[in-house]
């Protein structure tokens, strides 16, 4: 596989971002370490997907800066930024007549990883991605004819495969079974491990508080709290109890539940 | 970044975009079908009277081209955002300016086949007449140069409009006014062609580099929008 450039940290710094004269972040600063999870909370509209857009790259903000290792976004090779990038959005973002196979096989060759891609290193790659995903049967069916989990496992496979640093997860439970939601979990908690940069934008906080190591809540637009977990040890309890404390102290407040905090955000 | 990585970019999304096409058939037929019900609509307007001029027949190729061509190319994009698949492109490591390139091509082959449609339309409805393999390869030479001219118009557009609200009104009405160019040297040229005269043939000559200048015009604007245009939501 190609090598990638690791990100070892990415940092908004007074983010905004309006649409006309709607505001729809007011003052955004983060930071989101490698090998951390990161869970995103928010009321919807309260700003996450146009964060989530910005810290891709897709979106300008109106004002602030977004710094990736310490240096400007927009002084980054976008190119090699892109190739570091791995976004799950609530499309899946695959072709309906092709099948998850060929879809893959496409996204190996976009990101130019396992090269040579049609060589026999790419094809075992696209077969493990499809075991992992447990989409091993569907594999030759056209994507139109897969059920809306499939396809949400497919769409994870797309967005895992290229071994992003920076990983944007939006929604990423929605439309999986237990086994998918255990699979994902999995497949988080590895690439955790793997040293990537993990954001998760949720409603799911029972799923998710138990990986994450940071939790940010966004309220229209304004960053209301930045909660720190050890790995492993949140519930759905704590992390709601511990938002809705975070909610009381207002805007940028920081409680610290962790012996050992893992990041520290400006 | 290399040329030949560059050129084989766009292979790729090339191939892609015609195996989608081919399986999923409904593009093609839809835009072919919809460039024969021009034709026939034409063939019927003049219905009766005096049999049309090479004029008219220039006009009716180019506005059926037009017509259909640009059904075909928003049908296109709107599948693309429908699935956010174009948002999946421009988040890979992909150059932008291959994947605008690429589906200029595809949106190009896709008019093709409007040609392969109208063309033997106006020959057995309008009594279309060319005057011999040098006529033929001048009017396939300014179609080819117009289809290049109008798809690097409308893949701009379509693909920057985004998810913008009214797109299928908007589309249309910066399209065409930007094409006109284009509509007016392929209508003009496929006169002088028709028209079938050494001097004819010269002046269609003529349209034919003022193509030719307009897509080198057009493509590189195009390369160069692509990015911004598409990018910021």
């Amino acid at each position: 596989m190609s090598a990638s450039p690791r990100f070892r940290c990415i940092a908004t710094r007074d983010l905004y971002k309006d649409y006309g004269r709607q505001r729809a972040l007011a003052g955004v600063s983060l930071q989101l370490q490698a090998g951390q999870v990161t869970a995103l909370l928010g009321e919807n509209g309260a700003g996450k997907s146009t964060l989530l857009s910005i810290l891709a790259g897709m979106l300008q903000p109106t004002r602030g800066l977004v710094r990736v290792d310490d240096q400007p976004l927009t002084e980054v090779d976008d190119v090699s930024f892109r190739r570091c990038l791995g976004v799950l959005s609530h499309e899946p973002r695959c072709y309906a007549e092709l099948s998850p196979r060929e879809n893959l096989q496409l996204f190996v060759q976009l990101y130019d990883v396992y090269r040579p891609a049609t060589g026999s290193a790419a094809s075992e790659a696209i077969e493990r991605w499809l075991r992992a995903v447990n989409l091993e049967r569907a594999a030759g069916r056209p994507v139109r004819t897969l059920s809306r989990g499939m396809l949400q496992r497919l769409a994870i496979a797309r967005t895992l495969l290229h071994q992003p640093s920076l990983v944007l997860l939006d929604e990423p439970y929605t439309g999986l079974d237990q086994a998918g939601v255990a699979m994902l979990s999995s497949l988080i908690t590895q690439e955790r491990a793997r040293g990537a940069i993990l954001l998760i934008v949720t409603h799911d906080l029972a799923t998710v508080a138990p990986l994450c190591d940071q939790v940010l809540v966004l309220s229209k637009g304004r960053l209301g709290a930045c909660i720190e977990l050890p790995f492993g040890s949140g519930t759905g309890e704590t992390l709601l109890s511990a938002y809705r404390k975070a909610d009381q102290r207002g805007p940028r407040s920081r409680s610290s539940d962790a012996a050992t905090p893992p990041g520290s955000p400006p | 970044m290399s040329p030949a990585r560059f050129v084989g970019q766009v292979w790729l999304l090339l191939r892609k975009d015609v195996r989608v096409e081919l399986r999923a058939g409904e593009l093609i037929y839809a835009t072919m079908l919809f460039a024969a019900i021009i034709v026939l609509l034409f063939s019927f307007a003049f219905l009766g009277g005096a049999p049309p001029t090479v004029e008219v027949m220039a006009g009716v190729l180019w506005v059926a081209l037009a017509l259909a061509g640009l059904v075909g190319i928003s049908r296109s994009f709107e599948r693309e955002r429908e699935a956010d698949t174009l948002r999946g492109l421009l988040l890979s490591p992909l150059s932008r300016s291959a994947v605008y390139l690429s589906k200029l091509l595809s949106m190009a082959l896709l008019m093709s086949l409007v040609v392969v449609v109208v063309v033997p339309g106006l020959l057995l409805l309008f009594g279309m007449q060319l005057s011999g393999a040098g006529a033929l390869g001048h009017l396939l030479g300014l179609l080819a140069l117009g289809i290049l001219g109008f798809t690097a118009i409308a893949s701009l557009f379509s693909a920057s409009l985004g998810r913008a609200r009214g797109r299928e009104l908007l589309l249309p009405l910066l399209v065409y006014p930007l094409s006109v160019p284009v509509l007016l040297a392929g209508a003009r040229g496929t006169y002088d062609i028709l028209y079938g005269t050494q001097e004819s043939l010269i002046d269609a000559a003529r349209w034919l580099r003022f193509l030719l200048a307009f897509d080198v015009l057009s493509i590189t604007c195009g390369l160069w929008l692509f990015e911004p245009l598409s990018t910021n939501e």
